[in-house]
């Protein structure tokens, strides 16, 4: 299974496998991964589940959507050009290695 | 008297009481932590539950706010199906329905809202559902299913959320859908006119029928099951099964009954305390008291987290108001519905976009000050309306209402203009 890596605000790094499918939000919530709110559940509705894509996966991944794209214009901490938010990336064997970051607020 | 060894529970599983509980553990608690539901499962999400599971249940953990490896992280001993009888004050004990007592050096009340009942006769009929939990949802899931394929009719009793959202669950599963609502337009303590009509346009052009002003007076049944609903003009509507969506009422059984101060759901200030400096509440069971003296009820998952992390920090002796721009939402058909703001006691509404789509918001104003923004399919008005009302800056009326008149650029300069200078 793909193994995904996440930082949490303070550093500490937290890496889960994940089976293909679910959101990377999903794997985060299930494993208590702090620094994640995801307030609506993976709606893309509330920019909670912020996150920051390490730059050498960029552009692996499906870009944003158009509502993903406006949503991360109010994201409670600095919007970055590799800001994403994570119930919209979808866990797949491609992206076996993938780290993202979470910030120090999402609300 | 209080132990301060004994654990601080929370009484409640549901979207604050699991918020109070992480909120704690941030907050550096690190004692004995206990959260109670009364349901089966552990901490679960809501809003899914009239939207896309109601349509597509999954597995009950696709609907988890937090998975079991997160719970043992945080050491929270989950007790489920378990049942809070009454809250013994003066030995800070929580008696349970089996009997047994329970300790608290501190206590959380995050008891929700029950849905409100119709009162009338055969409102208790085999087939009349109302939405709290999973359970309820698979029903009405279930229920509907069985009319689809029944070619029965689904009777609808509410045009609010709830029941607009079931009403749009059920016309995608196939069933016919009636919503009975007894006021003239849709969702009407919450919204304005404008967007009342263009949910109504919605839901008619999807083959749901509104029918406005109606009182009903019974439900009938048939061989001990629903068969129609009665209204005050005489009318029946045959139907399969009824889903009531009236609105909800704080459940405050267990704080009224501790002499805990309540008024249409247990009284908070800002910061989620209750009448008992030893008692905090959060979520839906909770009124709170305004700075300009009112109550406000708010049943929303943000009101929920928002209160809950407030709760958490009264618990541990500090203070954390909850100042955030109240936000909502709502998915119908393909149709997105955002609110942000409240927009009680507004004089003035004004609209950008596109009514017919629709693609538009409503803006809602007191004295020429924006209150609250609702959002069709306008995410980035949405946002928009959220950094200003968040900002505290407003744009005028004329502003708010012309297309070419870019709003974030009141949030620009070196400080943001106000609506008095713009």
């Amino acid at each position: 299974m793909p193994r995904i890596r996440y930082l949490e605000p303070d550093g500490r790094e937290v890496l889960l496998e994940l089976a293909p499918g679910q959101s990377l939000m999903r794997g985060a919530v299930d494993a208590g991964v702090d620094g994640i709110e995801a307030q609506c559940g993976g709606n893309c509705a509330c920019a909670t589940c912020h996150c920051y894509v390490r730059a050498d996966w960029l552009d692996k991944l499906e870009p944003p959507s158009d509502d993903e794209q406006l949503m991360l214009g109010n994201v409670a901490a600095e919007r970055r050009p590799n800001s994403r938010l994570s119930c919209q990336l979808i866990v797949e064997d491609a992206l076996d290695g993938l780290t993202v970051q979470f910030p120090d607020r999402q609300s | 008297m209080v132990d301060s060894q004994a654990p601080i529970v929370i009484v409640g599983a549901g979207q604050a009481g699991m918020q109070v509980a992480e909120s704690l553990r941030q907050e550096g608690f690190s004692g004995a932590l206990i959260l109670c539901g009364e349901e089966p499962h552990p901490p679960y999400q809501r809003p899914p539950l009239s939207k896309k599971w109601l349509i597509e249940p999954l597995a009950v953990a696709t609907l988890s706010l937090r998975g079991p490896a997160a719970l043992e992280r945080l050491k929270i001993t989950l007790r489920l199906e378990t049942r809070v009888r009454a809250i013994d004050r003066s030995a800070c004990q929580l008696e349970l329905a089996d009997g047994t007592r329970l300790a608290y050096s501190r206590l959380a009340l995050a008891t929700g809202s029950l849905p409100r009942t119709l009162p009338v006769p055969g409102a208790s009929l085999p087939g009349v559902l109302a939405l709290r939990g999973i359970a309820d949802s698979l029903a009405i899931g279930a229920a509907i299913r069985r009319c689809a394929a029944e070619g029965q009719r689904v009777v609808v009793v509410g045009g609010g959320f709830i029941g607009l959202e079931v009403a749009a669950g059920a016309r995608k599963l196939g069933a016919e859908v009636t919503v009975l609502e007894g006021l003239p337009r849709l969702m009407s303590r919450v919204t304005a006119p404008v967007v009342s009509e263009a949910f109504a346009r919605l839901h008619e052009a999807h083959g749901v029928q509104l029918v406005f002003g109606a009182q009903v007076t019974e439900i009938v049944g048939h061989e001990g099951r629903v068969a129609a609903v009665r209204t005050l003009d005489g009318r029946e509507y045959g139907c399969g099964c009824v889903v009531v969506g009236i609105g909800v009422v704080p459940d405050d059984l267990l704080a009224r009954s501790a002499g805990l101060l309540c008024e249409r759901g247990i009284v908070v200030d800002d910061c989620s305390r209750t009448s008992d400096p030893l008692i905090a509440a959060a979520g839906d069971c909770t009124a709170r008291r305004m700075g300009d003296g009112e109550l406000v009820r708010l049943e929303s998952v943000q009101n929920a987290i928002e209160q809950g992390k407030s709760a958490a920090a009264a618990m541990m002796g500090r203070t954390r108001q909850f100042i955030n721009t109240p936000w909502f939402w709502s998915d119908q058909y393909d149709v997105k519905l955002q609110m942000v703001g409240l927009s009680r006691g507004y004089d003035e509404v004004v609209t950008r976009g596109d009514l017919a789509k629709p693609a538009f918001s409503a803006f809602y104003f007191r004295a020429d000050r924006l209150l609250a923004v609702d959002s069709l399919n306008r995410i980035s008005d949405h946002m928009q309306a959220k950094r200003l009302l968040d900002h505290g800056v407003s744009p005028t009326p004329a502003q708010a209402a012309d297309p070419l008149f870019e709003l974030p650029s009141l949030l620009k300069g070196p400080r943001p203009a106000t609506a008095d200078e713009a």
